[in-house]
């Protein structure tokens, strides 16, 4: 049993990282706060999705999300971003989905040639 | 009148998340000010220094981003003209008129998507309020200002993928010059263009990326790099999400700073720039320069501002 219930634990499945968080306070900001790092760290407010992970074990709940991001089918498989994301007491296991997918690109990095319709 | 055809970006329409937080970042953060409320549940804002009834649209949906961006031509019969001219061009889609007073105080507008996948507006009327420090021995700035107060709108950088043809629909069809590009590879491919119809660096930037009709940012105007600094100040003051900044860009030479509404739009308050006149040749950053283009002073390529949209 924790000493502070009010405080969670955060498990990034993906890298190994872990990090305590306020129940009070979103995962990413929470993240960004220790200075830790795993999710990718976008808009902070639901709307671009480059911090959507997905909940594997936990209690949680969430904050208004864009449906462009997470659709409702999504959310109740435990889809989320993690800027609107909040543990509620005990640890939270995430797996990270988002990314940052860069329009430009260098040319030797580009992925393909001029996109016509 | 030497300046003709679209005068300038008259207004940008915004979906988020809760309309209330939304309000409350763009009156307080930002500085705008409500200008109306409609039977929709839309809310009209404009920045003190605008004429114009609104600038700023606010519509509450459940996802970010832009609805449309709406531009300020100088007469009705510039307005039928451009619309049978878009009609022509094979460039344009889904093109329809709504009538006067679908926005609040604007008169008929027409619509169309440009081949990025946005949707634009032209219309040749919105009432007058007037700034907020009048038009008769005004003072420099009106009291009552709130947060970083800009004294206007003044462009959206766009993302989408067909950038060729909709930069030849904002050149050929629309009038604008095209001030600055970025191209790449020894094709010399553009992958962003800075479009204006105006004396300013950009009325409108698309860049290329693969999905259509993203959002990059909305900008509006201060007056010199101290108001910038004082920007970042309000942003840390009121935890707001920054992006980056305050810093300098390459490209448009803008004093700068950028941070996100509460539901994930990118604003950005900027300073500076240049004149830019019909005949002034067009700047070409090259790709390899891409770092110093966008942030001069670290070169660096940005992960979240390349790669964060709405």
């Amino acid at each position: 049993m924790r000493l502070n219930p009010t405080v969670s634990r955060i498990y990034i499945e993906n890298c190994g990282e872990s990090f305590d968080c306020a129940t009070t306070q979103n995962v990413l900001r929470g993240m960004e706060c220790l200075g830790r790092k795993g999710i990718p760290v976008g808009c902070r407010g639901g709307g671009c999705g480059v911090c959507k992970v997905r909940v594997i074990r936990g209690h949680y709940r969430t904050e208004k999300m864009s449906r462009a991001c997470v659709s409702a089918e999504q959310q109740q498989q435990g889809y989320a971003l993690a800027c609107r994301l909040y543990a509620d007491e005990g640890d939270l296991h995430l797996q990270v989905l988002g990314q940052m997918q860069r329009a430009l690109q260098p040319s030797d990095a580009a992925p393909a040639g001029p996109l016509e319709n | 009148m030497a300046l003709t055809g679209v005068l300038r970006p008259g207004h940008v329409a915004l979906r988020v998340l809760d309309l209330n937080a939304a309000v409350k970042h763009y009156t307080e953060v930002l500085g705008l000010f409500e200008t109306a409320r409609d039977s929709q549940g839309r809310v009209f804002l404009k920045a003190w220094d605008e004429a114009d009834h609104h600038s700023v649209v606010l519509r509450e949906a459940d996802t970010a981003g832009m609805d449309y961006m709406g531009w300020r031509v100088d007469s009705g019969a510039t307005l039928r003209e451009l619309a049978g001219d878009l009609e022509k061009s094979g460039l344009a889609t889904n093109m329809s008129w709504l009538a006067a007073g679908e926005h609040p105080a604007t008169g008929e507008r027409f619509r169309f998507t440009v081949p990025t996948g946005h949707v634009m507006e032209l219309y040749a009327h919105k009432d007058i309020l007037g700034c907020l420090n009048g038009y008769e021995n005004p003072d420099p700035w009106p009291d009552g200002l709130h947060g970083m107060a800009p004294s206007r709108f003044d462009h959206c950088l766009l993302y989408g993928d067909d950038l060729d043809r909709t930069v030849k629909l904002f050149r050929e069809v629309l009038g604008f010059g095209l001030a600055e590009q970025v191209v790449a590879g020894p094709e010399k491919m553009i992958i962003a263009a800075f479009l204006t119809c105006s004396n300013k660096p950009h009325d409108v930037a698309f860049i290329r990326q693969p999905m259509k009709n993203k959002f990059h940012h909305v900008s509006f105007l201060l007056d010199n790099w101290g108001e910038v600094l004082r920007a970042a100040d309000i942003i840390s003051k009121k935890r707001v999400s920054l992006d980056i900044g305050p810093t300098r860009h390459g490209l448009t030479r803008g004093q700068t700073i950028y941070f996100f509404d509460p539901s994930g739009n990118r604003n950005e308050v900027f300073a500076g720039g240049y004149i830019y006149y019909p005949d002034k040749p067009t700047i070409t950053w090259t790709d390899d320069q891409l770092g110093p283009a966008i942030f001069y002073h670290d070169r660096k390529l940005n992960e979240a501002f390349l790669s964060v949209v709405t």
